[in-house]
């Protein structure tokens, strides 16, 4: 018991170094000035498909549990989806700071009339409280709501894939297949949640109420 | 044989009518526009040559320097004009073209000459070209994507070549037309417009003298991801309405279809003048991403954007008593 705790608190740096690799690999690639010749729109795109691919690694966790049997996964969900929400904010700041920064009176327009921009905006929104919530003593306060609350992880999932997906020019069938992808891995991830829950619904448990306590007391 | 041009004067020597009719208007916004009277003092010269295109294969062209009619703003460096722009016939992707266009092959060339003019027929881009004088002019270059860029170009006016096929007075616009080759271009293999390519413009806009038939960029021959040999640059437009590798020129009575505005009109007007008060469904065009110089900058690359891209006091007066929000 004792030994498997420890060899997943150590694999916890490694997962954390890892998941830093995109950001000092963008880091890099700026002190390098090898991002191109927009290297402004290089960074907003990698920045947020790497929000994305955090976002939805942090729900995969839960159907890869199923899928595996292998329990300690859970305890790498809380990371992840924190660098999501690191990677969202990053991604957010170089929109507001680095690109339109100086053009204040563009930004409320931006986020206010285009859809694309609303919708990323309003998943970036929805993943602060669940940051804000993250902590152990936040979980114990909020008890059964926690559970609740975090579940706005699949409305800011679907308004991520949205966000990608919507910016997409009429006929661009190439240029469709990275969020199409993404989106679809979304909805997979979703879909692999409905069967569990109907399965509780008729055995009468309550949704959702055991993992997080087994998993969170260590 | 295709049809030759032979015509007693010089064709670089007439003057567009409508050009002649406005000579007032044109010099009253000359003198009201500073920055392009950057050849009439020392203290205004452009700040260096056109950036050198050395490393561009394209052949050396001979031109002088329209100063009256290039900016002096900060030059986009030759490598990103050629290895980052839109030419979907190439790829969608931004740097496709410059990948994917090794193959396209711009000699020989010929372009078909039809409608309503007086001469009409296929003619080789030595004979289009004949009789005039290159010159080069250093525009800024505004995509729709709200990215802009500054870039010398070396061409002709179209007007002084429109003029030699003598239009009729019922052409009242100009319908242009990409290479389709297949084999060459891959991008056509994917139906992202309805292929060919087609722009077209006003008579009076493919009429007026900043409207540019160009063959180089940075004083080489373009190089095929450019849209060599020959292509349209209009300056005060989105960039698509600058059409690449021109194989049809056909005057008409009618209003022609263009590819992106059949694709998706609310998005993308037939006119298409750069405005920043008609916002795009994904770009809000209020201002741009410029992308100039040699220096690696994260700031401060954001510009206003200005209505017809800064040509206003030149082109303003086509459009007098329109609404360019509703004829966007």
């Amino acid at each position: 018991m004792a030994r498997s705790f420890d060899r997943i608190a150590a694999t916890k740096p490694v997962v954390f170094l890892l998941a830093l690799v995109p950001m000092g690999w963008l880091a890099w690639k700026v002190s390098q000035n090898a991002l191109g010749p927009d290297p402004v729109a290089q960074l907003e795109h990698n920045t947020g498909i790497w929000a994305l691919r955090f976002l939805l690694a942090t729900l995969a966790i839960t159907p890869a549990r199923k899928l595996t049997g292998w329990n300690a996964l859970i305890r790498f969900r809380r990371m992840l989806g924190l660098f999501a929400f690191f990677y969202a904010s990053v991604h957010l700041a170089v929109y507001l700071i680095v690109d339109l920064g100086g053009f204040w009176s563009q930004i409320l327009v931006e986020i206010a009339k285009k859809p694309f921009v609303t919708v990323g905006f309003l998943a970036w929104l929805l993943m602060i409280p669940l940051a804000i919530t993250s902590t152990r003593g936040m979980m114990r306060r909020l008890g059964r709501n926690w559970q609740r609350l975090h579940r706005l992880v699949y409305a800011s999932g679907l308004l991520a894939a949205l966000h990608f997906l919507w910016q997409v020019k009429y006929g661009e069938t190439i240029a469709a297949i990275e969020p199409v992808f993404y989106a679809g891995t979304f909805a997979a991830l979703m879909l692999a949640r409905i069967p569990h829950r109907l399965i509780k619904r008729r055995t009468g448990t309550p949704a959702g109420s055991a993992p997080a306590n087994t998993t969170r007391s260590q | 044989m295709a049809d030759r041009i032979g015509l007693p004067i010089n064709p670089s020597e007439i003057t567009p009518e409508s050009v002649y009719l406005r000579r007032r208007t044109l010099l009253k916004g000359l003198a009201l526009m500073p920055s392009l009277l950057a050849g009439c003092s020392d203290a205004v010269e452009p700040p260096a040559e056109a950036a050198a295109g050395d490393e561009l294969p394209g052949t050396k062209l001979i031109f002088t320097r329209n100063s009256t009619f290039s900016s002096r703003e900060v030059q986009t460096s030759s490598k990103d004009a050629t290895h980052y722009n839109n030419y979907y016939e190439f790829g969608t992707d931004k740097a496709d073209p410059a990948q994917n266009s090794s193959g396209f092959k711009p000699k020989p060339w010929s372009v078909e000459i039809a409608g309503k003019a007086g001469i009409t027929g296929t003619f080789t881009l030595e004979d289009i070209l004949k009789g005039h004088a290159l010159e080069e002019r250093i525009y800024r270059l505004r995509c729709v994507e709200a990215w802009s860029m500054v870039i010398p170009w070396v061409g002709i006016p179209l007007a002084a070549v429109l003029k030699r096929f003598q239009p009729a007075s019922s052409a009242r616009h100009v319908s242009f037309t990409t290479v389709a080759r297949r084999e060459q271009m891959p991008g056509l293999g994917y139906p992202v417009l309805d292929w060919p390519y087609r722009e077209g413009l006003r008579i009076d806009e493919a009429m007026h003298p900043l409207t540019l038939l160009a063959v180089g960029i940075y004083g080489r021959e373009l190089p095929a991801q450019n849209g060599a040999p020959l292509r349209l640059v209009v300056p005060w437009k989105y960039g698509y309405k600058s059409i690449k590798s021109i194989v049809r020129i056909e005057f008409v009575e009618q209003q022609p279809e263009t590819s992106w505005n059949q694709s998706a009109p609310d998005e993308y007007g037939y006119y298409s003048n750069v405005n920043p008060a008609v916002s795009h469904p994904r770009w809000s065009q209020g201002s741009e991403r410029r992308i100039a110089g040699d220096g690696f900058s994260l700031f401060g690359n954001r510009l206003q954007t200005l209505p017809f891209n800064g040509y206003a006091d030149q082109v303003a007066s086509l459009y007098a008593g329109m609404d360019l929000v509703r004829n966007h």
